[in-house]
């Protein structure tokens, strides 16, 4: 099970929590093509490794933030506002 | 690990007694001169050695080529299943079926073996139908017993909506031509009677519908089976070989890098496809292109085996589990996804927790049995619970994925129409919805109410 720290909360355990998908993803113009619309609404990177991804604090306070987290491992990198860019993940600690 | 599946010395026959030795490439034989039994049944099984040492390997393990017609990467039950028919249904011989790790050590090896077709659309219907009909006659076909138990799925209802509910979703399978019963409590009480029936149930049951042609299949035997099917006819599978890149010319996959060395590092081929379900994205990655899917564990468990205490299979889409006893008499627990990104292939506590509360009190009497194993495997998930088995962006490269948490049951199907599009160059008509294009069209089948649980 991960522990995930809420930014107002602290650390809780993933269960309150629930993920909300892929973040930074920018919505094109209306008018754009059935191929670029497609790829908003379903394509995504889905990668093994650092991924960014909205979570909600539901059985918590309720709000939303973002993680940086490793898919292949669960280890969280970065935890950062809604609304702030994508920071860089921390280095790897040396040998 | 390092597979070997050679070990596995079972059955063969008199009429083919001497299908063995086959030639290696470089000329030697691959066994020895004594005739092996390569088919099996009755008098095979009184006529054998007393070591049972004169049974033929079920597969051979074979050193890669540098070209081949078509190079499938995957050899969980899709990716054998394809090659199977290339050889059997279309004459293709000259194929290669690659795995990184060994053969079902993915999800067919992982998951918990229920077939049915019990979809809402047509074009889902006609598939998974089609599927569990070549499921019916698969152990004769490749003369290797794959168990299919016909013991009926069982969907409960525990509100007026979920009544409501099942007799749409079984009167759509009837429109379909699929067999479906509704069934009253009373009925669901004769079938399943270790069902949480107490006056005080916090999910009673107020009926159900079951799909009787519904049942369970032991997953090894299919992949193994579909394995040594293709083997006899001549494919190669090759086993801890992962595919690390795509050969191109121009815009064109010819062939695949591997983590191997020597000739097997760069293997040729004139169509590439990939059965690789969880891990498809990666492939994609790395032939430019990004797919409409994501990777989510989905896990299950076991119990301590027991005598027989369920001859069916229940599912109950309230409480989001199913359950089934195993051949062994482990009884099979299932649930849902763990709801989050995931290549880690080991599932939750969180999730675990909940199946197992679940299960508790659905059947009470299983709160005494003692948990034997849990696991979870990569699943690939797309947005309508639908398969892709199609062309991809890159020309050479096929793709056979999406099929997430119920991609099991539709191995049979998912082999003869990616066999049928790698070998004429046209869709097979019952894969014909399922192309990526939909994603961009909008035209999405969308599954999601009947393929969410009891994968
Ligand atoms: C817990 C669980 C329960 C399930 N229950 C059911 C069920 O009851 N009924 C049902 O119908 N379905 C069920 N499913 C879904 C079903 O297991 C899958 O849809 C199906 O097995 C997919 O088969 P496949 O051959 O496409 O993939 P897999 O069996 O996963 O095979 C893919 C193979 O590709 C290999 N591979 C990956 N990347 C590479 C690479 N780069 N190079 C070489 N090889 C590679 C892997 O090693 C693997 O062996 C369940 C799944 C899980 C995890
Ligand atoms: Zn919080």
């Amino acid at each position: 099970m991960m522990t995930i720290a809420c930014p107002w909360c602290g650390a809780r355990p993933e269960n309150e929590f629930h993920c909300g998908g892929t973040s930074h993803i920018q919505r094109p113009p209306l008018d754009c093509s059935d191929a670029t619309w497609g790829d908003y609404l379903f394509v995504r990177a889905n990668p093994c490794g650092l991924h960014a991804e909205r979570w909600r604090h539901s059985y918590g306070c309720g709000q939303w933030f973002n993680l940086l987290r490793d898919t292949g491992t669960h280890e969280i990198k970065a935890v950062y506002a809604m609304t702030a860019p994508m920071p860089e993940p921390a280095p790897e600690a040396g040998p | 690990m390092r597979a070997d599946k050679q070990g596995l010395y079972i059955a063969a026959c008199h009429n083919d007694f001497a299908a063995y030795p086959r030639q290696a490439r470089d000329g030697t034989l691959l066994m020895n001169h004594m005739a092996k039994r390569t088919r099996y049944s009755a008098w095979n099984l009184l006529a054998a050695s007393p070591s049972h040492a004169d049974w033929a390997p079920v597969w051979l393990d074979a050193e890669p080529k540098s070209r081949y017609d078509v190079v499938i990467i995957g050899g969980g039950g899709h990716g054998l299943a394809t090659a199977y028919y290339l050889a059997k249904n279309h004459g293709m011989t000259n194929i290669a079926v690659l795995d990184k790790g060994w053969i079902g050590g993915g999800n067919t090896g992982r998951n918990t073996t229920i077939v049915r077709s019990n979809y809402l659309y047509p074009e889902s219907a006609r598939l998974y139908d089609f599927s569990v009909k070549l499921y019916e006659d698969l152990s004769r076909e490749l003369n290797f017993n794959i168990m299919f138990s016909q013991r009926g799925l069982i969907t409960l209802a525990h509100t007026r909506h979920d009544l409501d509910n099942i007799s749409r979703w079984a009167n759509a399978m009837r429109f379909n031509g699929i067999d479906a019963e509704i069934l009253d409590a009373e009925k669901v009480r004769e079938l399943a009677p270790r069902l949480n029936f107490d006056s005080g149930a916090r999910f009673p049951i107020l009926g159900g519908f079951t799909q009787r042609r519904a049942g369970s299949v032991r997953h090894d035997a299919v992949a193994w089976g579909y394995a040594r099917g293709a083997s006899r006819l001549g494919v190669d599978i090759i086993q801890n070989c992962a595919v690390t890149g795509f050969i191109r010319q121009g815009e064109r996959v010819v062939g695949v890098h591997t983590n191997r060395g020597g000739v097997a590092g760069e293997i040729r081929a004139d169509k590439v496809a990939a059965a690789v379900a969880g891990h498809s994205s990666q492939i994609a990655a790395m032939a430019g292109f990004r797919l409409p899917v994501t990777s989510y564990a989905l896990q299950a468990m076991v119990s301590e085996p027991v005598k027989p205490v369920l001859d069916t299979v229940v599912l109950s889409p309230a409480v989001g589990a199913y359950w089934s006893q195993s051949g062994k008499g482990e009884v099979v627990i299932g649930g849902g996804l763990d709801l989050f990104p995931s290549y880690a292939q080991r599932g939750s506590f969180a999730t675990s927790q909940m199946v197992l509360a679940a299960t508790a009190e659905m059947f009470p009497s299983f709160g005494r049995l003692r948990l034997m194993r849990q696991w979870a495997g990569i699943v690939d998930v797309v947005q309508d619970s639908g398969p892709i088995i199609g062309a991809t962006p890159a020309p050479g490269l096929y793709l056979n994925c999406g099929w997430g948490t119920g991609g099991f049951k539709a191995i049979p199907v998912g082999g003869w129409t990616l066999a049928h599009l790698l070998a004429t160059g046209r869709n097979h008509e019952l894969a014909e919805p399922f192309q990526l294009a939909r994603f961009h069209t909008g035209r999405l089948i969308d599954e999601a109410a009947a393929a969410g649980i009891a994968h």
